[in-house]
């Protein structure tokens, strides 16, 4: 582990380098693409990780300005773009840098916006080592990924900087059609689409089920990732456009979408309910007090603020020794909830290895940092419980990595005879969704696979007239851009559909 | 919004310092949409306040209303009980759950409620009699001042019998006597029994030497009730099945009680603790209202 540097001290590193690059640009060098590569990388500022891990604040606190700049320059401007191939909604890239690295970030926000209107967001919680930055030419220069463009935290800062100086402006809707449009759930593929169909000029209706818009934004990812002020902002933003927003209505039940279509006179809807039950490990124990979904967990915690014991009345459960079961993201959040909530220490149990992780590097690195303790190639048997049913372990066995399988990753095997018991009072079992059967109970004639997720064809209509749907509840667990990228096609057939029409 | 239209105290139990509340609330697409045997969560704060379910115990689809009864039993039910006709409740949503099965049925169809889970019942028992079948209802409760909703019962059902712990009103017995009575001398075509776990176990051993079916619904703890957080999860038929989406309603043979209960008192501690900290310098007592 790196030792954890303060952003006053990135600050001045990056202001000494940026003095450099000044000193030649006055001189009227101008820099080659090997200047470029040789500036380093800009650490992300964070803060303290032994004190932060007893906190909800905002753990990534982004870049300075001068960081922001000094990392636009290591932008070699390539040409053909890779990155922006790498991006789910098509971020114009390049440009956006070029924007910075003249110095306008509002240029630089407003190309991000250009087809992606949450990059407050998505600077924080998309895999862009996976994404943009998995195909930047620097990257492959320096035979790095690790050390390509920061595109992610680049748009980050052009974000933060727009709402920070109030220079954020709302777009202004087509004239009126006439027309309405219905979507149901408020999560980042939700409110994608109710921008972009407002946009268009018709009239937006978004229901959620729950007392608070933003969906997975602000039940499942923690205040200390993503805080809840900056996805309100956005849903803020939209109601300036003009969305209307019904919270605790749950499409389905407290009005079927065949209803909102045929009684309430609903043009089109968009279906984006997200993920839906739980996955368990079908394991022994499982019942037990003591043993959480992740999503069960993370809510307590996010959206019902449990973790607030003076204000809230949600208990949260108190536990000294907990592990958490999955290596995505989900897992991360758990593991440093865990940490956050009191817990003296705290387990993440994987069968792979660490490069086999889902999860976004930075979040991992952060856990490993705030002092989560990684079990990798280890895998449950059975959860035991007192004579309460209360849990007070976890068997575990050993696992190796073995041939690769359908997902390209090595496959891990069970060692036999490896059993050993670990002691906990929590347990946190991360391993993603099946999808919610509600829509599919409730709405004749829409047709899900045998996983229970939406089929659409390639503009995301569903096998309903005038119902469109994207993504977790099409893709099973993804992303929160991927979710975008899908309202993105989503808002682009419906507004075609509408002006058809 | 969701406006509180009437409020009535239902009961008090002085020796839990309990109170049962009958609410009826403003709510024109539940009252429209709900059936038999479903359930709304409510929030008294849309910020802090806790996600609580709470089955509707009378509807009205004409006059847009929705009637709710609960006991105070934790910090959120109790800060529910202190709102007053013309106060909105903050968050509502539902109807959440499966609908009861409905259907015209050779026999007849025993309905038995346990103390609170009469109001649940009651939806029940008046589809099973709209729809032609005859029901007989039992309801129970510790003493006279508990029991609720017998008028309504009493309407609703083709024969009612009321039993008490202690004998102060109706029969002295427990629900599962009558039951068991009832049982050996009628074709029963279905039981269905609401109330506290430990009730609903019994009425499912007392039926089990007969091989009637019985119905039970689970009243969990619960945070989302949409299918997405597993907090409701229960054990039936040795499967993971959610309340909240697969319920509230499941075979009672299959239904592993125990786990059940157990689940139910992970937050004991801290609902003790919340509600004590509610009650400090209030009084909690009748309602002035």
């Amino acid at each position: 582990m790196s030792e954890h540097k303060t952003t006053q001290e990135l600050q001045n590193e990056a202001a000494k380098i940026w003095e450099e690059l000044e000193a030649k640009k006055t001189a009227g060098t101008k820099l080659t693409p090997k200047d470029r590569t040789a500036i380093p990388p800009q650490e992300m500022p964070s803060r303290d990780p032994i004190q932060r891990a007893h906190e909800m604040g905002e753990v990534a606190l982004g870049f300075t300005e001068t960081q922001a700049r000094v990392e636009s320059e290591r932008c070699i401007q390539c040409g053909g773009a890779p990155c922006k191939k790498g991006c789910p909604v098509g971020v114009p890239i390049p440009e956006f840098i070029a924007k910075i690295q003249q110095g306008d970030f509002k240029g630089a926000v407003d190309t991000i916006k250009q087809t992606n209107l949450l990059p407050a967001i998505c600077g924080r919680v998309c895999p862009q080592e996976k994404q943009c930055q998995s195909f930047c030419t620097v990257g492959k220069m320096l035979k790095a990924p690790e050390k390509a463009v920061a595109i992610g935290r680049l748009e980050r800062y052009v974000a933060d900087w727009e709402r920070a100086n109030n220079q954020i402006t709302v777009p202004t809707p087509a004239p009126d059609t006439g027309k309405k449009v219905a979507i149901v759930g408020s999560g980042p593929a939700g409110l994608t689409v109710a921008a972009d169909t407002r946009r268009a000029g018709h009239s937006v209706t978004v229901f959620e089920a729950f007392q608070k818009t933003g969906g997975v934004m602000v039940y499942g990812i923690p205040e200390f990732r993503l805080p809840k002020e900056i996805v309100a902002k956005e849903v803020e933003n939209l109601k300036k456009m003009g969305v209307e927003f019904k919270t605790s209505f749950l499409v389905g039940r407290t009005e079927t979408l065949e209803q909102l279509l045929d009684r309430e006179g609903y043009d089109a809807a968009f279906i984006g309910t997200g993920a839906g039950l739980p996955k368990f490990l079908g394991i022994e124990g499982e019942n037990l007090i003591g043993v959480f979904s992740a999503n069960e967990y993370l809510t307590r915690s996010n959206l019902m603020k449990a973790y607030d014991t003076e204000h809230a009345d949600t208990p949260l459960y108190t536990a000294k020794r907990v592990a958490v079961f999955g290596g995505g993201n989900v897992a991360m959040d758990g593991a440093r909830t865990a940490l956050r909530l009191g817990a003296e220490k705290v387990y993440c149990v994987y069968r792979r290895t660490r490069a086999e992780m889902p999860a976004r590097a930075e979040e991992v690195a952060h856990a490993i940092e705030e002092g989560v303790d990684f079990h990798f190639l280890e895998n449950p048997t059975k959860f035991i419980g007192d004579e309460k049913g209360k849990l007070i372990g976890v068997e575990l066995l050993n696992y190796e990595l073995g041939e690769p399988d359908a997902s390209g990753r090595r496959k891990p095997v069970a060692i036999p005879g490896t059993e050993h018991v670990l002691d906990i009072d929590a347990a946190v079992v991360a391993l993603g969704n099946e999808s919610n059967p509600l829509m599919a109970q409730t709405t004749a004639g829409l047709n899900v696979t045998k996983r229970g997720n939406i089929i659409v064809d390639e503009n995301q209509k569903t096998s309903i007239p005038r119902v469109w749907a994207g993504g977790d509840i099409v893709l099973g667990a993804a992303t929160v851009i991927l979710a975008m990228g899908e309202g993105r096609r989503a808002a682009a057939s419906i507004n075609e559909y509408l002006a058809s029409k | 919004m969701h406006k509180i239209l009437e409020k009535r105290q239902l009961s008090y139990d002085q020796e839990r310092d309990q109170g049962v509340y009958y609410f009826k609330v403003t709510a024109p697409e539940i009252a429209r949409n709900r059936k038999a045997g479903q359930f709304i969560i409510f929030q008294i704060d849309d910020n802090y306040g806790e996600r609580v379910p709470l089955t509707i115990a009378d509807a009205n689809a004409d006059e847009g209303w929705i009637a709710l009864v609960y006991q105070t039993v934790g910090a959120s039910t109790r800060k529910f009980s202190r709102f007053n006709v013309g106060d909105e409740v903050p968050v509502l949503v539902g109807p959440l759950g499966s609908p009861t099965h409905i259907e015209k049925m050779d026999g007849v169809v025993v309905c038995v409620g346990g103390g609170i889970g009469v109001a649940p019942l009651h939806p029940i028992v008046q589809a099973h009699h709209n729809i032609g079948n005859k029901v007989i209802a039992i309801i129970g409760a510790r003493s006279k001042n508990l029991v609720i909703f017998e008028d309504e019962m009493k309407a609703a059902s083709d024969e009612l019998i009321v039993v008490t712990d202690d004998g102060t009103y109706g029969r002295k017995a427990l629900v599962t006597e009558p039951l068991k009575e009832i049982c050996e001398r009628e074709k029963v075509a279905e039981v269905v029994s609401i109330g506290p776990a430990i009730m609903m176990k019994f009425c499912v051993d007392t039926v089990r030497p007969f091989g009637y079916p019985i119905t039970t619904s689970l009243n969990t703890i619960m945070i989302d009730g949409t299918g997405m957080c597993g907090c409701c999860r229960v054990s039936v038929g040795g499967e993971t099945k959610f309340v909240c989406v697969d319920g509230p309603e499941f075979d009672g043979y299959k239904v592993d009680f125990d786990n059940m209960m157990k689940r139910m008192g992970a937050f004991k501690d801290k609902e003790r603790e919340a509600d004590h900290k509610c009650r400090i310098g209030l009084d909690a007592g009748k309602v002035s209202a």
